[in-house]
């Protein structure tokens, strides 16, 4: 048995966890051709690299099926609903970060709290027969998050690409999406409610609760805590 | 501990004795459409309840209760006055808590009459009640009725009345809006600046989407009518806090409710149905001088009760849900009904609760 490493397997994600990693003594890489999704691990016996997208890492954790995992803070929280029970958070990595956020178009001058959504969201159903639309593909922390603050009357839409398009094409009134610079909502003519903040998130190396470790594992699974400790 | 055989071999015995009550057993598909749940419930539901579609009917729910096909049901072809009893699964989303049952047994009682609401108040309870002799549970009782009367006859603007009235079922909003109301939390900075603008609307940019710059004006003019509205004054809010904090035996709870009345006196009507019940159940033989009341009980539910409302609950359990509930859903009928609407209350039990605490205390 090795212990299984979970790793996004493209992009700026793979790459800076891999030097993250490099920083602490272990060297992970890609083997075969590009479009190959195998790796290889040096600096540590025992443990083998599973590249992933990064939206099944929490499943694959939540099922035991890797023992380690590479992932957003925000994928943790929507995929897997009692994931403090279901995996442990060992170390944020430092990169990724991205807010989880509510934004409205900047023409709503009425509308700069959840308060004032909520109220917007009323008047919107009465006039208009349906339900203010909110495209995001976070329903369940969307979903948690508006009913915590007594938000009604909204619906949620899926959006799983350019969301912050979503209003000026009339598919949705506001939109919850991820979010680094802002730039992207500026360009948009959107604007962050000021109690908008869904969740605050940034790649995090994860431990499962439920895989297996037994006999040598569990000396490597020791070995590799401490190497990430520091 | 719920072995399904006997659980639904339980089931058809308490549809039966419902149906020796006088009430008509019916079926309802296991597959609702979504459009009407989501309608009346909001997207919370969809936290509650499973859902699934196909390309031909789009989204589709696994019945989460059976009181709204009931309720369609009626509405569409019931005849006067009516009974109805059914018995089946209800399946309800779990995704925090793993013990709780995600697919159960739900036997129900409902009546829909014009005559008499408070006899069939009780009528409703203690058939339930009724059924669950024997078992150590606990009543609650409350009546939603009381706090709505209390909110449509506040001293203040419409349009605060119909923001209280619209959160009644959640609480910590309801509790914001009456504080911000009362002026006991200060009004957002943002907003008392947009309203000293001369012209709010004259930096908003281009404006995009489907709400319009005539529906933000709007909403503007309705900040300026609230900000110019003086507070809902400390002598309403000290009564109706009194009256959410009620929790007493019914005749203690009538008595509070009555010194409630002198500053709130909106609620006497519903305090005289609140007594024509009580007499309703002592006249059943239920002893009303050791019922719980609790004027907040019922608010967290999610469901559509707008008058009585009651849950038994396993003493010393507080991790298992309610062995039965129910309440009066009047609203809920003119919601379905399609312009018509008929006074309306019902109750659940849930067998297989019954059956695991029976074994318990064997």
């Amino acid at each position: 048995m090795t212990l299984k490493l979970g790793v996004p397997s493209k992009g700026r994600l793979m790459d800076k966890t891999f030097e993250w990693f490099d920083r602490h003594g272990i060297q992970l890489s890609r083997t075969g051709s590009d479009r190959e999704y195998s790796g290889a691990v040096e600096g540590i016996e025992g443990v083998s690299l599973v590249l992933l997208s990064a939206g099944e890492i929490p499943r694959e954790l939540a099922a035991g099926r890797i023992h380690f995992g590479v992932t957003g803070t925000d994928l943790v929280h929507d995929k897997l609903p009692r994931w403090e029970q279901q995996v442990e958070e060992i170390a944020p990595l430092g990169f990724g970060q991205a807010d989880l956020i509510l934004a409205v178009p900047r023409c709503w001058v009425d509308v700069d709290t959840l308060d004032d959504l909520d109220a917007a969201a009323a008047a919107f159903r009465a006039e208009h027969g349906f339900r203010l639309r909110i495209a995001t593909k976070y329903h369940r922390l969307v979903r948690e998050f508006l009913m915590d603050a007594g938000v009604a009357d909204y619906q949620l839409v899926d959006s799983q690409g350019a969301t912050e398009g979503t209003v000026k094409n009339e598919t949705a009134e506001a939109i919850a999406d991820i979010t680094s610079t802002g730039e992207t909502l500026r360009a948009n003519h959107l604007k962050i409610l000021s109690d908008g903040l869904v969740l605050k998130s940034q790649a995090t190396l994860w431990r499962s609760r439920g895989a297996p470790c037994t006999g040598d594992d569990q000396e490597v699974m020791a070995d590799f805590l401490r190497r990430v400790d520091h | 501990m719920e072995d399904r055989a006997r659980t639904l071999a339980r089931a058809a015995e308490l549809r039966a004795y419902f149906e020796q009550a006088g009430a008509l057993p019916v079926e309802t598909p296991v597959l609702q459409p979504a459009e009407l749940l989501l309608d009346l419930y909001g997207e919370d539901i969809r936290g509650r309840a499973y859902v699934t579609s196909d390309a031909l009917r789009g989204e589709q729910m696994l019945r989460p209760d059976f009181t709204v096909p009931v309720v369609q049901m009626h509405m569409s072809h019931g005849a006067e006055p009516a009974r109805y009893t059914y018995a089946g699964e209800v399946f309800r989303r779990q995704e925090h808590d793993p013990d709780r049952a995600n697919e159960y047994i739900q036997v129900g009682y409902e009546v829909f009459d014009r005559n008499d609401p408070a006899a069939a108040d009780a009528e409703v309870f203690t058939l339930i009640a009724g059924a669950l002799s024997g078992l150590p549970l606990r009543a609650a009782t409350g009546d939603i009725g009381i706090l709505t009367a209390a909110v449509a006859g506040l001293n203040t603007t419409a349009a605060r009345k119909a923001a209280l009235m619209r959160h009644i079922w959640r609480p910590r909003r309801f509790r914001a809006l009456l504080d911000r109301y009362a002026g006991r939390t200060p009004v957002p900075p943002t907003r008392d600046a947009l309203l000293a603008e001369a012209d709010p609307l004259a930096a908003a940019g281009p404006v995009i989407g489907r709400r319009g710059r005539s529906e933000i004006a709007a909403r503007v003019a309705v900040l300026k009518a609230d900000a110019a509205a003086g507070p809902i004054s400390k002598h309403e809010l000290t009564a109706l806090e009194a009256l959410l904090a009620v929790r007493e035996t019914l005749p203690f709870a009538q008595e509070q409710l009555r010194d409630v009345a002198v500053d709130l006196p909106q609620i006497t009507p519903a305090l005289d149905r609140l007594e024509a019940r009580s007499a309703a159940l002592a006249a059943r033989g239920v002893d009303v001088d050791s019922l719980e009341f609790e004027a907040s009980y019922g608010r967290t539910s999610m469901e559509y009760y707008d008058g009585f409302v009651f849950g038994f609950y396993a003493e010393g359990r507080a991790d298992l849900p309610p062995v039965a509930s129910g309440g009066r859903y009047d609203a809920l009928t003119r919601a379905l009904g399609d312009g018509a609407e008929i006074p309306a209350v019902g109750g659940v039990l849930r067998p297989g609760l019954m059956l695991a605490l029976q074994e318990g205390g064997e």
